[in-house]
């Protein structure tokens, strides 16, 4: 990894191999030749330069990297070596054997409850990939509803009588927690039913401080 | 008793004389090795040690079907009871393989009849198995003791009913991690009322519903059960039923584990678990709920091998039950344990030598949240420097990590390191990871197995290559910048037996660099590479005596490679290969 042979590639000779092919860059593998050669060009033109792409000290290096892929994105991937444009699903990629892909797959149906209600619904989590998404749904569901967010807690509202709805769930563990502390997925994987549950009944389970988990939406 | 072989002429007595013992002793003290390899070295000492060897093995490992015929097997070796075969290329345990590509036992079945019909064992991975086969086997082998099908396809349910009818004296039956058709669990019916002789019974796989009254009523009469492994539909309940008839069992596989007890279901179950004094392998444990997990707890004292993949355990949870399992040796964990759940590890492990941690959602492209990183790695390298096989699923990974990790357990044997987006560079410095797998090649001299992944340039097979010098099996996917990256490890493993490529940009001079290398292989793989029909056809004709095979995709260009599969054989190219295999 000497800036000397990055400077200078020499051709090989004995093999004929150009060591153009050989250096080490932060090119992304299996990229074609006009890329590979962009680079190496790049790296000409002085001995800093050179070391911040070889070497790979963070932020140019980075930005070179990630401009590459959305370049290649673009133009028509050979067989191998060129990130796919999108990420799609690759053909048994990650190598996981097809008996564990349905590992965390059991029903994700969840039976919806709430005080006062006839009956109860029914709603496939799978089907929503936020918090909002979900009440937003209940909301549907219980047409006589609105999402009223309160001091950053989640709450529905019945705007005929006034009454305010705390949306609580059981998890794995038999306990009855309040929608929203934890993330989304987490959520997903250990909810086993939710209860609307009437606000003037959730005293001490709504928490004191406001639900902060910013990375639930 | 062993056949007799013919009488040999007066020469050869006189010459057999001057021995300083009679090749009876020789292969009697030959059947006391067991080891393939030894085996091997043995036979190649001078004729008649070959001679002896051959009389005197009873168990043949062949690691590749293809590379022998059933004939050729039978002519050397006469008296053989037990065979372990493997057929298709591991990457066809995910779906890199078409369907019918080959590797059927029929074949092998047919030529047994005649030349061993007293064998005893067939243990198969990554066969295709008919019902038809296995009704063959069941009638055709009157010793017949034990069956243990492991990723294998082409057979269903029905195919064990007849196992179970006619292997009266069935000792173990071993079906995992296979695709195949589930007709029903009606077979465990199938065992006659006067069949005892079960030890070994395994279908924690399959899917169906089983006739539970049946399998209990197998479970109490076969006294001698030692391995127990039933599927998801057995309840726990149902399991208590079925551990209190069995206390002796070394090695369990729950069913499902999320039943909602009551108080006295859950006490029946604590004290059938507390009879399960000589459990040292637990598994299964589908769904189990915190509440439920505590019931392993105290059949957990002599556990070593402990196999939650199943179970979707949080961290506390793992945190919560390792204390109660200070003989672990094994643990096989999902990754929803997160590092938490791994430092846990790292703590209460001291005894670790193996870990593999599986991804929950491996096919979930945008995660975030959730799963491992490299510090749970390093948590667990800290507490278990007797670590010496990991397998690691991760979405991020940093070369300092897995130096740590390598310095602090020297003893790697097997390295299988995934992280799961292709091409994905280190996360802190966004540099390749090639110093991460230099690292374990140039601290871990005992290296047999490496797997490696993530945005990797050739540097990391010129390590490879200069350092691993007793590595056998090499897993390749999505790295390398060049033909040179293969060209390091073909020029530099002087061990390497199993190399498996996939979309890497090694195309023919690479492929053809390994002339000399492959008949010293068991097998070559390469798809999605840079190979072309030319580059093969060249190989096969410098090398007759390898069988170089194409799988032709549908819509492909034709001058491409798609798959390439290369090994070496004794049997001369494959007479069942389907239409989109090319033989060159």
């Amino acid at each position: 990894m000497s800036p000397e042979t990055a400077r200078n590639p020499p051709e090989s000779e004995v093999t004929g191999l150009n060591f153009k092919e050989t250096e080490l860059t932060l090119g992304l593998p299996g990229e074609s030749r006009t890329q590979a050669e962009i680079v190496s060009k790049n790296s000409k033109r002085g001995f800093s330069e050179t070391v911040d792409l070889n070497l790979g000290s963070s932020s140019s290096s980075e930005t070179r990297g990630r401009s590459q892929v959305e370049e290649q994105g673009e133009s028509e991937a050979p067989c191998a070596g060129k990130p796919p444009a999108s990420k799609a699903q690759v053909v048994g990629w990650p190598p996981v054997r097809s008996f564990r892909k349905n590992a965390l797959k059991s029903c994700t149906y969840v039976k919806v409850a709430v005080d006062g209600a006839p009956y109860l619904r029914k709603v496939d989590l799978e089907t929503y990939s936020s918090y909002q998404q979900l009440l937003s749904a209940l909301e549907n569901m219980f047409t006589c509803f609105t999402i009223r967010n309160v001091l950053n807690e989640r709450k529905l509202m019945d705007p005929v009588n006034g009454t305010e709805y705390v949306p609580t769930y059981e998890d794995k563990d038999g306990d009855w927690m309040l929608v929203g502390d934890v993330p989304w997925k987490m959520f997903v994987a250990s909810c086993k039913r939710i209860r609307l549950m009437k606000s003037s009944e959730a005293v001490g389970l709504a928490p004191g401080t406001p639900a902060q988990s910013a990375s639930a939406s | 008793m062993d056949s007799k072989r013919r009488k040999d002429s007066p020469e050869e007595e006189k010459k057999r004389q001057v021995l300083p013992f009679p090749d009876e002793i020789l292969e009697c003290v030959l059947g006391f090795v067991k080891s393939h390899k030894d085996r091997s070295s043995v036979s190649l000492v001078c004729k008649d040690w070959y001679t002896a060897e051959r009389w005197s093995r009873t168990h043949v490992f062949i690691g590749n079907c293809y590379s022998v015929s059933p004939e050729i097997l039978v002519r050397r070796f006469p008296n053989i009871r037990s065979v372990t075969l493997k057929g298709k290329p591991r990457f066809s345990d995910f779906n890199l393989v078409p369907p019918n590509w080959g590797a059927d036992i029929h074949a092998w079945l047919v030529v047994f009849a005649s030349a061993y019909p007293f064998l005893e064992e067939l243990r198969l991975k990554r066969m295709t198995v008919t019902d038809e086969s296995l009704e063959f086997l069941a009638k055709s082998f009157p010793n017949f003791k034990a069956l243990s099908l492991v990723s294998c396809d082409g057979f269903s349910t029905d195919g064990f009913k007849v196992i179970a009818t006619h292997c009266k004296n069935l000792t173990e039956l071993d079906i995992s991690e296979n695709g195949i058709d589930d007709a029903g669990g009606s077979w465990l019916s199938c065992f006659p009322d006067n069949f005892t002789s079960l030890e070994v019974l395994n279908f924690a796989s399959l899917n169906s519903k089983v006739n539970f009254d049946a399998l209990e009523r197998l479970v109490v009469r076969c006294k001698s059960l030692k391995v127990l492994k039933v599927n998801k539909n057995v309840t726990l309940e149902q399991l208590q039923r079925l551990l209190v008839q069995s206390p002796q069992l070394t090695e369990l596989g729950t069913g499902s584990f999320s039943q909602e007890l009551t108080l006295e279901q859950y006490s029946d179950l604590e004290n059938a678990f507390s009879n399960c004094k000589t459990l040292h392998t637990l598994s299964g444990l589908s769904e189990a709920t915190s509440l439920n997990l505590h019931l392993i707890c105290p059949a957990c004292t002599n556990l070593t091998f402990l196999n939650l993949s199943d179970a979707a355990l949080q961290g506390a949870e793992l945190a919560k039950l390792l204390p109660n399992c200070p003989l672990i040796r094994r643990l096989w964990v999902m990754d929803t344990v997160e590092d938490k759940g791994l430092e846990a590890v790292g703590f209460s492990c001291p005894l670790l030598e193996e870990l593999r941690v599986y991804p929950a959602e491996p096919f979930e492209l945008d995660a975030i949240l959730g799963g491992v990183t490299e510090l749970g790695f390093v948590a667990v390298s800290r507490g278990c420097p007797k670590l010496h096989y990991v397998l690691y699923f991760c979405r991020r990974m940093t070369n300092a990590a897995v130096a740590t990790v390598v310095k602090n357990c020297p003893d790697f044997t097997h390295f299988r390191l995934c992280i799961m987006n292709p091409w994905e560079p280190d996360y802190l410095t966004k540099e390749p990871v090639d110093e991460a797998f230099g690292a374990v090649v140039k601290t871990c001299p005992k290296l047999q197995r490496l797997a490696v992944s993530g945005l990797l340039t050739d540097l990391t097979f010129e390590y490879i290559g200069k350092y691993a010098k007793n590595l056998e099996t090499l897993s390749v996917a999505f790295a390398g910048s060049s033909d040179r990256g293969m060209q390091y490890v073909l020029g530099g493993c002087p061990k390497l037996r199993k190399l498996e490529i996939r979309d890497c940009p090694f195309g023919n001079a690479a492929l053809l660099t390994g002339l000399e290398r492959y008949e010293s292989m068991r097998s070559l793989w390469m798809s999605a590479c840079h190979v072309t029909m030319n580059g093969c056809r060249q190989l096969a004709r410098e090398m007759p005596r390898l069988n170089v095979e194409v799988i032709k995709e549908d819509g492909s260009d034709e001058n491409h490679a798609d798959k390439v599969y290369v090994y070496r054989s004794v049997a001369g190219p494959r007479r069942d290969a389907p239409p989109f295999v090319l033989t060159l």
